[in-house]
């Protein structure tokens, strides 16, 4: 059942992958312009990378949320899923895993390339794609809490960046911190390890509040 | 002793006239507790040795983002309550302690940059403190926020409740996490008081002010309880005329 | 057996109804009735347990819904006033992806065979967007044919379909009832079902 609701949204974003290019673009357009604000200079260019390309991966997993509920909801196949007989906490995680694969991983394998205008190693552009691979599922995680809960609101893609945004400072800390690490040649497992300690945490309860929150916004 | 049956105050009807004779209970010691608390600070206690007259600000300071804090877990605790328990009043606390944890977060912010400007020469130092203090002020808006943005009060008391409940359990990770990056990035941080070895009258206005600052929180949130109160009742009136 | 005692409904600040009883034997058909707002989605909502009722409790063979949880989903199938398809998918995809989360799985046949009682066939393999507003409807009722759930809960489900197609939706709740199913329909139309149990429930403003 787990299988069906996973494969359900990755169909569904196949077949309107226009959404899901678009916010790989953005990432990788968003990342682009930094250097043109900030100036050419390469050492300057790599100390920042890493913030950078953290803050960017953080608002284009923000921007994906907005595809995880609001159409099931608009179609009412959302309310179909309430009522199908298995935890919604299951439905919520098959939603959220889909859209980490569409969303999260492509954007953790395109940092690299990104990593390369900005000068870092070798190193570093590979801690940078782990860091991401870990950290953006918690970004998806926490965030379907907030795309649940401004579900048809007014304002509500706004809305959810001002809910979520605060949540996401640790995992922004975390990776970037990673990728820092990396780049003076100090430990990175530390920092890598909290990220993965932050992904468990919001495994347990992030889908649970994210499945209260689902129930309310649907009354 | 007559027995008091608290669940007749659980309601919103009655309790507002039970509000409006508490406000002057609280608003008035906490009008007394401010001049005295701010009298001691200013003139009783002694001037710092490093810091001059300059860290007298703490007096405001130090409470103010003591509220912040206590006031976010306080309104997460009534909102879990009211939407654990259908209770109408404690959703209603919920909202009314936001904006005043709001206006004492942003108060700790503002006084704390006053502070730093003769302190450490700057307005605004990127402190774990202050960091930590900002995205604490971030998730009040957020709260606010949500709140606002919703029509139906039952779902606006609940959304907030999970929202609240989410956020309390990310405060801890949020003040770890800036913790740990200022840590990182030592060039930043600066030490806010050497050891605090606190004059007896420096410790003393500060816990007058706490407990001012207690009061006028009281106060306030039972002016703003009773305000939600009349507004969901008027607007239940509204519609039960429509409906007829 | 579907009971409810002494249901009462608050959307927002305004009461839409209370004190509702009722007690539907295996076998019986309920129609809600009532003038646009006066809670008739609202019933259905509240006895598929998406909304919490302000008073009073629905039992679903003696226990309460609330404490059944996803174990009554297993009983029930709901078709609201949106049909619940993905505009993306065909009928066959549509209806195979709803029958995998309840966990049945139906093969590509299955699924054409069930469209094509419904009166879908030859339009299985087209997307649901390029459908008509009828032959939307039809897909989600088709739903009802995959699960055999003894309880429907069906809300407007006559409208925008054409006199085949409420012939259809007719013999099916008939069929549903002579197998010992429950319906509780919201609609202005008559049924004329031939039933022998049947309560109607008048929701005024």
């Amino acid at each position: 059942m787990f299988r069906w609701i996973v494969l359900r949204d990755l169909t569904l974003a196949w077949k309107g992958r226009v959404d899901v290019l678009s916010t790989l673009f953005f990432f990788l357009i968003a990342v682009s312009l930094f250097p043109l604000g900030i100036g050419p200079e390469t050492n300057l260019l790599r100390l920042v990378a890493p913030g950078v390309v953290w803050v960017a991966a953080l608002l284009a997993s923000m921007l994906a949320l907005g595809r995880l509920f609001a159409n099931d909801y608009q179609d009412g196949t959302l309310e179909q899923l309430l009522l199908t007989p298995q935890p919604l906490y299951l439905v919520v995680l098959g939603k959220v895993l889909a859209l980490w694969l569409v969303s999260g991983v492509p954007l953790a394998l395109l940092s690299p390339v990104l990593g390369i205008q900005f000068g870092l190693s070798g190193k570093a552009l590979l801690v940078m794609a782990v860091s991401l691979l870990l950290g953006t599922p918690v970004l998806a995680l926490v965030g379907s809490i907030g795309a649940a809960l401004t579900l048809g609101l007014r304002g509500g893609g706004l809305l959810i960046s001002i809910l979520v945004l605060p949540l996401y400072v640790p995992v922004l800390i975390f990776g970037a911190a990673a990728v820092d690490a990396s780049m003076v040649g100090s430990g990175v497992q530390g920092s890598l390890s909290l990220l993965g300690a932050l992904l468990a945490l919001s495994l347990v309860f992030a889908p649970w509040a994210t499945a209260a929150a689902l129930r309310i916004s649907l009354e | 002793m007559a027995r008091i049956n608290w669940y007749k105050y659980a309601s919103p009807t009655n309790f507002y006239p039970f509000a409006e004779k508490m406000i002057p209970w609280f608003a008035f010691p906490a009008a007394v507790l401010f001049i005295v608390g701010l009298y001691v600070g200013f003139f009783v206690a002694p001037s710092d040795f490093q810091q001059g007259d300059a860290y007298r600000i703490i007096f405001i300071h130090v409470p103010a983002a003591w509220m912040g804090m206590l006031l976010y877990v306080l309104m997460a605790i009534y909102a879990a309550i009211g939407w654990a328990f259908n209770a109408r009043l404690s959703s209603m606390m919920a909202s009314a302690i936001s904006i005043t944890g709001a206006m004492f977060t942003f108060l700790s912010l503002v006084t704390g940059s006053l502070w730093g400007k003769p302190t450490w020469g700057t307005w605004w130092v990127w402190d774990a403190r202050l960091t930590s203090t900002l995205i604490l002020l971030f998730l009040y808006i957020g709260f606010i926020s949500l709140q606002a943005s919703i029509d139906d009060p039952r779902r606006a008391d609940r959304a907030g409740a999970v929202l609240a409940i989410v956020g309390v359990i990310n405060v801890p990770i949020i003040y770890f996490s800036v913790q740990w990056w200022n840590t990182l990035h030592q060039g930043a941080t600066i030490r806010l008081l050497g050891k605090p070895t606190m004059a007896p009258p420096m410790l003393a206005a500060m816990l007058i002010m706490l407990a001012a600052c207690w009061l006028y929180s009281i106060a306030v949130v039972l002016v703003r309880l009773r305000y939600i109160i009349i507004e969901r009742e008027q607007n239940a009136a509204r519609a039960a005329e429509v409906s007829v | 057996m579907l009971e409810a005692t002494d249901l009462g409904c608050v959307r927002g600040d305004r009461r839409l109804f209370s004190d509702v009883n009722f007690r539907l034997s295996p076998g019986s058909l309920f129609q809600v009735q009532g003038p646009n707002g006066s809670g008739k989605t609202s019933l259905l909502r509240l006895i598929c347990g998406l909304l919490a009722p302000a008073e009073g409790h629905i039992r679903w063979q003696g226990a309460n819904i609330c404490s059944l949880g996803e174990d009554y989903f297993t009983s029930l199938s709901y078709i609201g006033h949106r049909n619940g398809l993905k505009e993306e998918l065909t009928p066959t995809e549509n209806l195979r992806v709803t029958s995998g989360l309840a966990g049945s799985q139906l093969s590509q046949q299955e699924a054409s065979s069930i469209l094509g009682k419904t009166g879908l066939s030859g339009r299985e393999h087209l997307p649901a967007r390029l459908l008509s507003e009828g032959q939307r409807r039809r897909t989600a009722l088709a739903r009802l044919l995959t699960c055999r759930t003894p309880l429907w809960v069906l809300d407007e489900v006559l409208t925008s379909l054409d006199s085949s197609a409420i012939r259809l939706v007719r013999s099916l709740i008939e069929e549903h009832l002579n197998r010992g199913g429950i319906a509780v329909i919201a609609t202005h139309h008559e049924l004329d079902l031939s039933t022998d149990s049947f309560q109607r429930l008048d929701l005024a403003l």
